[in-house]
Protein backbone atom coordinates (compact mmCIF):
# COMPACT_ATOMS: atom_id res chain seq x y z
CA UNK A 1 0.00 0.00 0.00
CA UNK A 2 1.26 3.42 -0.84
CA UNK A 3 0.58 6.79 0.69
CA UNK A 4 -0.19 9.88 -1.32
CA UNK A 5 2.81 11.79 -2.55
CA UNK A 6 4.50 14.10 -0.09
CA UNK A 7 7.56 16.27 0.26
CA UNK A 8 10.11 14.83 2.65
CA UNK A 9 12.23 17.00 4.90
CA UNK A 10 14.76 15.67 7.39
CA UNK A 11 16.29 18.68 9.15
CA UNK A 12 19.38 18.19 11.28
CA UNK A 13 18.59 20.84 13.86
CA UNK A 14 15.63 21.70 16.02
CA UNK A 15 15.66 25.32 14.84
CA UNK A 16 15.40 24.20 11.24
CA UNK A 17 12.46 21.92 12.06
CA UNK A 18 10.68 24.65 14.00
CA UNK A 19 11.10 27.12 11.18
CA UNK A 20 9.45 24.64 8.78
CA UNK A 21 6.57 24.33 11.23
CA UNK A 22 6.37 28.12 11.59
CA UNK A 23 6.27 28.48 7.81
CA UNK A 24 3.80 25.81 6.87
CA UNK A 25 2.85 23.79 9.93
CA UNK A 26 -0.70 23.38 8.60
CA UNK A 27 0.41 21.06 5.85
CA UNK A 28 3.04 19.18 7.83
CA UNK A 29 2.96 15.94 9.75
CA UNK A 30 5.88 15.25 12.06
CA UNK A 31 7.50 11.84 11.70
CA UNK A 32 9.09 10.41 14.84
CA UNK A 33 8.76 6.60 15.09
CA UNK A 34 6.08 6.53 12.40
CA UNK A 35 4.53 3.32 13.71
CA UNK A 36 1.05 4.88 13.75
CA UNK A 37 1.55 7.65 11.21
CA UNK A 38 2.96 5.54 8.37
CA UNK A 39 0.15 2.95 8.55
CA UNK A 40 -2.35 5.83 8.50
CA UNK A 41 -0.62 7.38 5.50
CA UNK A 42 -0.65 4.02 3.71
CA UNK A 43 -4.40 3.79 4.33
CA UNK A 44 -4.63 7.44 3.20
CA UNK A 45 -6.27 8.40 6.44
CA UNK A 46 -3.40 10.87 6.83
CA UNK A 47 -2.32 12.80 3.73
CA UNK A 48 0.28 15.38 4.71
CA UNK A 49 1.75 17.52 1.94
CA UNK A 50 5.03 17.55 3.83
CA UNK A 51 6.53 14.93 6.09
CA UNK A 52 8.93 16.41 8.62
CA UNK A 53 11.27 13.66 9.80
CA UNK A 54 12.76 14.69 13.16
CA UNK A 55 14.90 11.56 13.53
CA UNK A 56 18.10 13.32 12.47
CA UNK A 57 17.80 16.05 15.10
CA UNK A 58 20.32 15.45 17.91
CA UNK A 59 19.45 15.77 21.59
CA UNK A 60 15.87 14.54 21.53
CA UNK A 61 16.35 10.90 22.53
CA UNK A 62 17.09 11.37 26.23
CA UNK A 63 15.52 9.59 29.18
CA UNK A 64 16.87 11.29 32.26
CA UNK A 65 16.02 11.19 35.93
CA UNK A 66 16.71 14.60 37.37
CA UNK A 67 15.96 16.67 40.43
CA UNK A 68 16.80 19.94 38.76
CA UNK A 69 14.22 22.01 37.05
CA UNK A 70 15.36 21.69 33.47
CA UNK A 71 14.65 25.19 32.28
CA UNK A 72 13.44 27.72 34.78
CA UNK A 73 12.40 30.12 32.04
CA UNK A 74 9.49 27.90 31.06
CA UNK A 75 6.56 28.36 33.36
CA UNK A 76 5.76 24.98 34.88
CA UNK A 77 2.27 23.59 34.53
CA UNK A 78 0.24 23.01 37.67
CA UNK A 79 1.56 19.94 39.34
CA UNK A 80 -0.82 17.05 39.11
CA UNK A 81 1.40 14.32 40.52
CA UNK A 82 -0.64 12.28 42.95
CA UNK A 83 0.58 13.19 46.42
CA UNK A 84 1.74 16.66 45.39
CA UNK A 85 5.38 17.20 46.26
CA UNK A 86 5.64 14.10 48.46
CA UNK A 87 8.08 12.52 46.07
CA UNK A 88 10.90 14.36 47.74
CA UNK A 89 10.81 17.53 45.71
CA UNK A 90 11.05 18.07 42.01
CA UNK A 91 12.43 14.73 40.89
CA UNK A 92 11.21 13.88 37.45
CA UNK A 93 11.77 11.76 34.43
CA UNK A 94 12.42 13.69 31.24
CA UNK A 95 11.53 11.70 28.15
CA UNK A 96 12.74 13.24 24.90
CA UNK A 97 10.68 13.27 21.71
CA UNK A 98 12.79 10.50 20.16
CA UNK A 99 12.90 8.13 23.13
CA UNK A 100 11.54 4.83 21.81
CA UNK A 101 9.29 2.48 23.75
CA UNK A 102 12.15 0.00 23.97
CA UNK A 103 14.48 2.74 25.26
CA UNK A 104 12.07 3.00 28.19
CA UNK A 105 12.05 -0.80 28.60
CA UNK A 106 15.87 -0.79 28.74
CA UNK A 107 16.33 2.43 30.73
CA UNK A 108 17.42 2.23 34.35
CA UNK A 109 16.35 5.86 34.83
CA UNK A 110 12.79 5.05 33.76
CA UNK A 111 12.45 2.55 36.62
CA UNK A 112 12.07 5.54 38.94
CA UNK A 113 8.49 5.87 37.75
CA UNK A 114 6.91 2.47 38.28
CA UNK A 115 3.82 3.14 36.18
CA UNK A 116 5.95 4.13 33.18
CA UNK A 117 8.33 1.20 33.60
CA UNK A 118 5.48 -1.25 33.98
CA UNK A 119 3.64 -0.07 30.85
CA UNK A 120 6.55 0.09 28.40
CA UNK A 121 6.88 -3.68 27.70
CA UNK A 122 3.16 -3.84 26.88
CA UNK A 123 3.16 -1.20 24.17
CA UNK A 124 2.80 -2.70 20.67
CA UNK A 125 5.27 -5.53 19.89
CA UNK A 126 9.05 -5.80 20.33
CA UNK A 127 9.87 -4.72 16.76
CA UNK A 128 7.46 -1.78 16.74
CA UNK A 129 8.85 -0.73 20.14
CA UNK A 130 12.25 -0.22 18.50
CA UNK A 131 10.87 2.72 16.51
CA UNK A 132 7.68 3.99 18.16
CA UNK A 133 8.12 6.85 20.63
CA UNK A 134 6.37 7.84 23.86
CA UNK A 135 6.02 11.49 22.82
CA UNK A 136 4.80 10.52 19.35
CA UNK A 137 2.21 8.23 20.85
CA UNK A 138 0.87 11.10 22.98
CA UNK A 139 0.96 13.55 20.05
CA UNK A 140 -0.87 11.06 17.85
CA UNK A 141 -3.40 10.55 20.65
CA UNK A 142 -5.03 7.35 19.54
CA UNK A 143 -7.91 7.06 21.99
CA UNK A 144 -6.81 3.48 22.72
CA UNK A 145 -3.12 4.25 23.25
CA UNK A 146 -1.46 3.04 26.43
CA UNK A 147 0.80 6.00 27.21
CA UNK A 148 -1.96 8.57 27.61
CA UNK A 149 -3.45 6.54 30.48
CA UNK A 150 -0.05 6.23 32.12
CA UNK A 151 0.55 9.98 31.84
CA UNK A 152 -2.97 10.85 33.03
CA UNK A 153 -2.57 8.63 36.10
CA UNK A 154 0.83 10.20 36.84
CA UNK A 155 -0.14 13.80 36.06
CA UNK A 156 2.60 14.27 33.46
CA UNK A 157 3.49 17.45 31.60
CA UNK A 158 4.19 17.81 27.90
CA UNK A 159 6.72 20.33 26.58
CA UNK A 160 5.76 21.80 23.22
CA UNK A 161 8.21 24.02 21.41
CA UNK A 162 7.83 26.52 18.61
CA UNK A 163 10.25 28.98 17.08
CA UNK A 164 9.04 31.56 19.61
CA UNK A 165 9.78 29.37 22.64
CA UNK A 166 8.57 26.44 24.70
CA UNK A 167 5.56 25.95 26.91
CA UNK A 168 4.66 23.25 29.41
CA UNK A 169 1.19 21.80 29.14
CA UNK A 170 -0.46 19.57 31.73
CA UNK A 171 -1.38 16.25 30.13
CA UNK A 172 -5.09 16.81 30.74
CA UNK A 173 -4.91 20.04 28.75
CA UNK A 174 -2.69 18.48 26.11
CA UNK A 175 -5.10 15.65 25.26
CA UNK A 176 -8.07 17.43 23.70
CA UNK A 177 -10.01 14.65 22.01
CA UNK A 178 -9.32 11.50 20.01
CA UNK A 179 -6.47 12.19 17.57
CA UNK A 180 -6.49 15.81 18.72
CA UNK A 181 -4.12 17.60 21.09
CA UNK A 182 -3.49 21.21 22.05
CA UNK A 183 -0.14 21.11 20.20
CA UNK A 184 -0.51 23.79 17.53
CA UNK A 185 0.58 23.40 13.88
CA UNK A 186 3.67 25.54 14.50
CA UNK A 187 4.66 23.50 17.55
CA UNK A 188 6.59 20.30 18.15
CA UNK A 189 6.31 18.03 21.19
CA UNK A 190 9.89 17.99 22.42
CA UNK A 191 9.64 16.32 25.81
CA UNK A 192 7.37 14.53 28.25
CA UNK A 193 7.97 15.16 31.94
CA UNK A 194 6.65 12.87 34.57
CA UNK A 195 7.50 12.85 38.23
CA UNK A 196 9.20 9.84 39.75
CA UNK A 197 7.93 7.79 42.66
CA UNK A 198 9.22 8.44 46.16
CA UNK A 199 10.43 5.62 48.39
CA UNK A 200 6.83 5.41 49.56
CA UNK A 201 5.30 5.37 46.10
CA UNK A 202 4.46 2.76 43.52
CA UNK A 203 2.71 2.36 40.21
CA UNK A 204 1.56 -0.21 37.71
CA UNK A 205 -0.01 -0.78 34.31
CA UNK A 206 -2.34 -3.71 33.74
CA UNK A 207 -3.16 -4.60 30.15
CA UNK A 208 -5.32 -7.29 28.66
CA UNK A 209 -4.60 -7.86 24.98
CA UNK A 210 -5.80 -10.61 22.66
CA UNK A 211 -2.37 -10.97 21.15
CA UNK A 212 0.96 -9.19 21.26
CA UNK A 213 0.74 -5.89 19.43
CA UNK A 214 -3.01 -5.53 19.68
CA UNK A 215 -4.75 -2.59 21.24
CA UNK A 216 -5.72 -3.11 24.85
CA UNK A 217 -9.01 -4.87 25.43
CA UNK A 218 -8.72 -3.09 28.76
CA UNK A 219 -5.80 -1.18 30.26
CA UNK A 220 -5.56 0.31 33.76
CA UNK A 221 -2.78 2.65 34.91
CA UNK A 222 -2.35 3.21 38.63
CA UNK A 223 -0.04 5.45 40.63
CA UNK A 224 0.13 5.66 44.44
CA UNK A 225 1.98 7.73 47.00
CA UNK A 226 1.82 7.05 50.72
CA UNK A 227 2.28 9.65 53.45
CA UNK A 228 4.48 9.28 56.54
CA UNK A 229 1.49 7.82 58.39
CA UNK A 230 1.15 5.07 55.79
CA UNK A 231 -2.11 6.50 54.50
CA UNK A 232 -2.58 7.20 50.81
CA UNK A 233 -1.48 10.77 50.16
CA UNK A 234 -2.17 10.64 46.45
CA UNK A 235 -3.56 8.28 43.85
CA UNK A 236 -3.82 8.32 40.08
CA UNK A 237 -6.03 6.01 38.03
CA UNK A 238 -6.65 6.09 34.29
CA UNK A 239 -8.26 3.59 31.91
CA UNK A 240 -7.51 2.53 28.33
CA UNK A 241 -9.94 1.32 25.65
CA UNK A 242 -13.09 1.50 27.75
CA UNK A 243 -14.32 4.99 26.86
CA UNK A 244 -14.24 7.30 23.84
CA UNK A 245 -10.78 8.34 25.02
CA UNK A 246 -8.31 7.52 27.78
CA UNK A 247 -10.24 8.12 30.95
CA UNK A 248 -8.87 9.54 34.18
CA UNK A 249 -11.05 8.55 37.14
CA UNK A 250 -10.88 11.40 39.68
CA UNK A 251 -13.77 9.94 41.69
CA UNK A 252 -11.71 6.84 42.45
CA UNK A 253 -8.59 8.93 43.15
CA UNK A 254 -10.49 11.09 45.65
CA UNK A 255 -11.97 8.02 47.30
CA UNK A 256 -8.48 6.67 48.00
CA UNK A 257 -6.78 9.87 49.11
CA UNK A 258 -6.28 10.28 52.85
CA UNK A 259 -7.29 6.74 53.71
CA UNK A 260 -5.37 3.73 54.92
CA UNK A 261 -4.82 1.31 52.04
CA UNK A 262 -6.82 -1.88 52.32
CA UNK A 263 -8.30 -4.57 50.17
CA UNK A 264 -11.78 -3.25 50.95
CA UNK A 265 -10.82 0.28 49.91
CA UNK A 266 -9.29 -0.96 46.64
CA UNK A 267 -12.46 -2.94 46.01
CA UNK A 268 -14.48 0.26 46.33
CA UNK A 269 -12.09 2.03 43.95
CA UNK A 270 -12.47 -0.82 41.45
CA UNK A 271 -16.24 -0.47 41.58
CA UNK A 272 -16.01 3.31 41.06
CA UNK A 273 -13.69 2.88 38.06
CA UNK A 274 -15.99 0.24 36.58
CA UNK A 275 -18.94 2.59 36.97
CA UNK A 276 -17.05 5.50 35.38
CA UNK A 277 -16.10 3.70 32.18
CA UNK A 278 -18.37 3.13 29.20
CA UNK A 279 -16.90 0.30 27.14
CA UNK A 280 -18.25 -0.78 23.76
CA UNK A 281 -19.14 -4.35 22.88
CA UNK A 282 -16.86 -5.38 20.02
CA UNK A 283 -14.62 -8.22 18.82
CA UNK A 284 -12.45 -7.78 21.90
CA UNK A 285 -15.28 -8.52 24.31
CA UNK A 286 -18.67 -7.47 25.60
CA UNK A 287 -19.19 -4.23 27.49
CA UNK A 288 -20.03 -6.16 30.66
CA UNK A 289 -16.89 -8.24 30.40
CA UNK A 290 -14.67 -5.19 29.91
CA UNK A 291 -16.32 -3.39 32.80
CA UNK A 292 -15.60 -6.40 34.99
CA UNK A 293 -11.96 -6.40 33.88
CA UNK A 294 -11.68 -2.69 34.76
CA UNK A 295 -12.92 -3.52 38.25
CA UNK A 296 -10.46 -6.41 38.70
CA UNK A 297 -7.51 -4.61 37.08
CA UNK A 298 -8.01 -1.48 39.20
CA UNK A 299 -7.86 -3.57 42.37
CA UNK A 300 -4.93 -5.58 41.09
CA UNK A 301 -3.02 -2.48 39.91
CA UNK A 302 -3.54 -0.72 43.24
CA UNK A 303 -2.38 -3.82 45.12
CA UNK A 304 0.77 -4.00 42.95
CA UNK A 305 1.40 -0.28 43.42
CA UNK A 306 0.96 -0.63 47.17
CA UNK A 307 3.36 -3.58 47.33
CA UNK A 308 6.02 -1.44 45.66
CA UNK A 309 5.24 1.55 47.89
CA UNK A 310 5.56 -0.61 51.00
CA UNK A 311 8.81 -2.10 49.72
CA UNK A 312 7.38 -5.57 49.36
CA UNK A 313 8.62 -5.83 45.80
CA UNK A 314 10.08 -3.71 43.09
CA UNK B 1 15.30 11.55 -3.91
CA UNK B 2 18.59 9.74 -3.93
CA UNK B 3 18.85 7.16 -1.20
CA UNK B 4 22.19 5.60 -0.37
CA UNK B 5 22.47 2.77 2.11
CA UNK B 6 25.11 0.29 3.14
CA UNK B 7 23.31 -2.99 2.73
CA UNK B 8 24.99 -6.20 3.86
CA UNK B 9 28.28 -4.32 3.78
CA UNK B 10 27.96 -2.90 0.25
CA UNK B 11 27.02 0.67 -0.60
CA UNK B 12 24.00 0.90 -2.91
CA UNK B 13 22.03 3.87 -4.20
CA UNK B 14 18.78 4.43 -6.01
CA UNK B 15 16.55 7.32 -6.88
CA UNK B 16 13.14 6.90 -5.28
CA UNK B 17 10.03 8.86 -4.40
CA UNK B 18 9.81 9.67 -0.69
CA UNK B 19 6.74 7.45 -0.38
CA UNK B 20 8.58 4.29 -1.41
CA UNK B 21 8.66 1.89 1.51
CA UNK B 22 11.97 0.49 2.67
CA UNK B 23 10.69 -3.05 2.01
CA UNK B 24 10.00 -2.24 -1.64
CA UNK B 25 13.26 -0.33 -1.99
CA UNK B 26 15.16 -3.39 -0.81
CA UNK B 27 13.20 -5.82 -2.98
CA UNK B 28 12.59 -3.84 -6.16
CA UNK B 29 15.34 -1.25 -6.35
CA UNK B 30 18.14 -3.27 -4.80
CA UNK B 31 16.89 -6.67 -6.00
CA UNK B 32 17.21 -8.39 -2.63
CA UNK B 33 14.07 -10.48 -2.44
CA UNK B 34 14.96 -12.38 0.72
CA UNK B 35 13.06 -9.67 2.60
CA UNK B 36 9.41 -10.67 2.37
CA UNK B 37 6.24 -8.60 2.52
CA UNK B 38 3.33 -10.18 4.35
CA UNK B 39 0.54 -8.15 5.89
CA UNK B 40 1.85 -4.71 4.86
CA UNK B 41 0.17 -3.38 8.03
CA UNK B 42 2.93 -3.56 10.68
CA UNK B 43 1.45 -6.73 12.17
CA UNK B 44 3.24 -9.83 10.89
CA UNK B 45 6.89 -8.82 11.00
CA UNK B 46 8.05 -10.84 7.97
CA UNK B 47 9.54 -7.68 6.42
CA UNK B 48 11.84 -7.18 9.43
CA UNK B 49 15.37 -6.05 8.59
CA UNK B 50 18.12 -4.65 10.79
CA UNK B 51 18.77 -0.92 10.49
CA UNK B 52 22.02 -0.06 12.28
CA UNK B 53 21.65 -3.44 14.00
CA UNK B 54 18.11 -2.85 15.28
CA UNK B 55 15.16 -4.91 13.97
CA UNK B 56 12.49 -2.76 12.34
CA UNK B 57 9.51 -3.53 10.11
CA UNK B 58 10.55 -2.35 6.68
CA UNK B 59 6.93 -1.95 5.51
CA UNK B 60 6.60 0.79 8.12
CA UNK B 61 9.62 2.88 7.27
CA UNK B 62 10.14 4.97 4.16
CA UNK B 63 13.32 4.26 2.21
CA UNK B 64 14.36 7.92 2.57
CA UNK B 65 14.47 7.46 6.33
CA UNK B 66 17.19 4.85 5.89
CA UNK B 67 19.39 7.17 3.83
CA UNK B 68 22.98 6.88 5.06
CA UNK B 69 22.20 3.98 7.37
CA UNK B 70 23.46 0.45 7.48
CA UNK B 71 21.00 -2.34 6.71
CA UNK B 72 21.27 -6.09 7.17
CA UNK B 73 18.89 -8.42 5.37
CA UNK B 74 18.81 -12.20 5.37
CA UNK B 75 21.21 -12.17 2.42
CA UNK B 76 23.78 -10.59 4.74
CA UNK B 77 23.68 -13.26 7.43
CA UNK B 78 26.06 -15.76 5.86
CA UNK B 79 29.65 -15.41 6.94
CA UNK B 80 32.51 -16.07 4.50
CA UNK B 81 30.13 -18.07 2.35
CA UNK B 82 29.00 -20.33 5.19
CA UNK B 83 25.71 -20.31 7.01
CA UNK B 84 25.77 -18.24 10.20
CA UNK B 85 25.20 -20.00 13.52
CA UNK B 86 21.57 -18.87 13.39
CA UNK B 87 21.04 -20.14 9.84
CA UNK B 88 22.74 -23.43 10.63
CA UNK B 89 20.54 -23.85 13.71
CA UNK B 90 17.33 -23.22 11.72
CA UNK B 91 18.55 -25.82 9.22
CA UNK B 92 19.38 -28.43 11.84
CA UNK B 93 16.40 -27.85 14.14
CA UNK B 94 13.86 -27.75 11.31
CA UNK B 95 13.03 -24.16 12.28
CA UNK B 96 11.01 -23.55 9.14
CA UNK B 97 8.29 -25.11 7.09
CA UNK B 98 7.10 -22.79 4.31
CA UNK B 99 9.98 -20.40 5.00
CA UNK B 100 8.07 -17.18 4.58
CA UNK B 101 8.71 -15.83 8.09
CA UNK B 102 12.20 -17.33 8.29
CA UNK B 103 14.38 -14.44 7.10
CA UNK B 104 12.79 -12.15 9.71
CA UNK B 105 12.95 -14.79 12.44
CA UNK B 106 16.66 -15.34 11.83
CA UNK B 107 17.40 -11.61 11.78
CA UNK B 108 15.42 -10.99 14.97
CA UNK B 109 17.08 -14.02 16.58
CA UNK B 110 20.53 -12.77 15.57
CA UNK B 111 19.95 -9.25 16.94
CA UNK B 112 18.41 -10.70 20.10
CA UNK B 113 21.37 -12.99 20.86
CA UNK B 114 23.72 -10.01 20.52
CA UNK B 115 21.85 -8.43 23.43
CA UNK B 116 21.15 -11.59 25.37
CA UNK B 117 23.54 -14.46 24.51
CA UNK B 118 22.02 -16.89 27.05
CA UNK B 119 18.27 -16.38 26.92
CA UNK B 120 15.58 -18.46 28.58
CA UNK B 121 12.82 -19.97 26.46
CA UNK B 122 10.42 -17.28 27.74
CA UNK B 123 12.82 -14.53 26.75
CA UNK B 124 13.12 -15.99 23.25
CA UNK B 125 9.35 -16.24 22.89
CA UNK B 126 9.03 -12.63 24.07
CA UNK B 127 11.72 -11.50 21.60
CA UNK B 128 9.98 -13.05 18.58
CA UNK B 129 6.50 -12.02 19.67
CA UNK B 130 6.41 -9.30 17.00
CA UNK B 131 6.85 -11.91 14.27
CA UNK B 132 4.15 -14.28 13.09
CA UNK B 133 4.66 -17.84 11.87
CA UNK B 134 1.62 -19.73 10.61
CA UNK B 135 3.31 -23.15 10.12
CA UNK B 136 5.58 -24.23 12.91
CA UNK B 137 3.68 -23.38 16.06
CA UNK B 138 6.96 -21.66 17.01
CA UNK B 139 8.35 -24.70 18.85
CA UNK B 140 11.15 -25.38 16.39
CA UNK B 141 11.85 -21.68 15.90
CA UNK B 142 12.47 -21.37 19.62
CA UNK B 143 14.62 -24.52 19.54
CA UNK B 144 16.62 -23.08 16.65
CA UNK B 145 17.36 -19.86 18.50
CA UNK B 146 18.30 -21.87 21.60
CA UNK B 147 20.63 -24.02 19.50
CA UNK B 148 22.18 -20.95 17.90
CA UNK B 149 22.74 -19.43 21.34
CA UNK B 150 24.43 -22.62 22.48
CA UNK B 151 26.57 -22.90 19.34
CA UNK B 152 27.61 -19.26 19.62
CA UNK B 153 28.48 -19.54 23.30
CA UNK B 154 30.43 -22.77 22.74
CA UNK B 155 32.18 -21.20 19.76
CA UNK B 156 33.17 -18.24 21.90
CA UNK B 157 34.48 -20.50 24.65
CA UNK B 158 36.33 -22.85 22.32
Amino acid sequence: MYSNKFDYLAPESLDEALSVLADRGDEVKVLAGGQSLIPMMKLRLANPETLLDINRIPGLDHITHTDEHPDAHIAPADQHWPGGSSNGGGEMLRIGALARHNDIVNSSAAKANHTVASAAPWVADPIVRNLGTVAGSLAHHDPEGDWASVMLACGADVVVTSSSGARVVAIEDFLVDMFATSCQPNELVTEVRVKTHSQRGGGNYQKLERKVGDYATVGVATCLELGDDGNISGAGIALTSVYAHNLKVPEAETLLRGHAPSEALFKEAGAVAAAACDPATDTRGSADYKRHVVDVFTQRGLAESLAIAQGGQS
Amino acid sequence: MNVTVTINGAERSADVEPRVLLADFIRSDLGLTGTHIGCDTTSCGVCTVLVDGTPIKSCTMFAVQANGRSITTVEGLKQNGDLSAMQQAFHEQHGLQCGFCTPAMMLVGTAFLEENPNPTEDEIRWAISGNLCRCTGYVNIVKSIQAAAQATTEGANA
